[in-house]
């Protein structure tokens, strides 16, 4: 397994995963700078992504959407903030309101800092994302982004929702 | 109460990561959290023996995901709501998300230097011919 490291921050509202990946740096690199590549890995096959515009340069905007199994789809956006490749790039996730991409201010941002480090073997990627409250990481998981859409929390939403009317 | 040291949150992390890396588990955990069952009906619902159900019933129990009680011959089960949506399982289910793209990477890279050339004539080995 090429996850070496997990961290959770319950305060800081934190997940760091650590991987080592037998590929140089540039190799990691380009799977984030190509939008091709990028959506092979970053939908769980369930929800595949699908990345509209996507330019790794600071100030620019990443436009992409998930394909629900049912067909709908899940718009979101990175706003790009600093970039440093091959070395890493840091941006903020949201999601957007529709097709147009434009940001849903009721949905919570999440801050995503990713690092690339060479190592013997190839490259050490840290990849951190922290989120501002729990709501905001119960909405990224409630979106049935988890792998498999088999998200126990996804199912309950309804169940408590039904309970507090 | 005393506040968890970084290493019990660990352990505790990894008993959520092994409770809900299971389907039936997830599964089980679906049902009691719509409302308490019996162990026995439970065991009922899946194609697999008595004994293998509660077995996972008792992986659910161990990581606090899921409480029990008796009734009578009954062992009756219900899935704890507030710990289903604390922070450390919601980083947990986090945790699987990332888990998975790691691996769709790491068999990425693996295909590079696997034998997928056919349409490839260049000898150039060191960059990548992949083109929109």
């Amino acid at each position: 397994m090429p996850v070496t490291d997990v961290q959770h921050d319950l305060d800081a509202l934190t997940l760091t995963i650590t991987a080592d990946f037998a590929a140089p740096v540039e190799r990691v690199w380009e799977v984030y700078a190509d939008p091709r590549q990028l959506e092979r890995v970053w939908g769980p096959p369930s929800h595949p992504a699908t990345f509209v515009d996507h330019e790794l340069a600071p100030g620019e905007r990443t436009t992409y959407y998930l394909t629900t199994p049912e067909g709908d789809h899940y718009y979101a956006y990175w706003d790009i903030q600093t970039v440093d490749g091959p070395d890493g790039f840091t941006f903020r996730d949201g999601f957007a309101l529709d097709e147009t991409f434009t940001p849903n201010p009721e949905m919570p941002e999440s801050q995503q800092a990713y690092s690339f480090v060479p190592t013997d073997g190839g490259t050490r990627a840290t990849y951190v994302s922290s989120y501002a409250t729990a709501e905001a990481l119960q909405t990224v998981l409630a979106m049935g982004v988890v792998e498999g859409a088999s998200s126990a929390l996804n199912q309950i939403d309804d169940l408590l929702a039904s309970r507090a009317a | 109460m005393n506040e968890p040291t970084t290493r019990e949150r660990e352990d505790q992390a990894d008993a959520w990561f092994h409770a809900l890396a299971d389907r039936t588990r997830r599964d089980i955990l679906r049902r009691v959290l719509a409302g308490e069952h019996s162990v026995s009906t439970l065991a009922r619902s899946y194609d697999m023996s008595f004994a293998a159900v509660q077995k996972h019933v008792a992986v659910l129990e161990r990581s606090g995901l899921l409480t029990k009680r008796r009734q009578g011959r009954e062992a009756l089960a219900s899935g704890d709501v507030e710990a289903v949506r604390s922070v450390g399982v919601m980083l947990t289910e986090l945790e699987a998300l990332w888990r998975g793209r790691i691996s769709r990477m790491d068999e990425l890279f693996a295909s590079d230097t696997g034998t997928d050339t056919d349409t490839q004539t260049s000898t150039d080995t060191t960059t990548s011919t992949q083109k929109d």
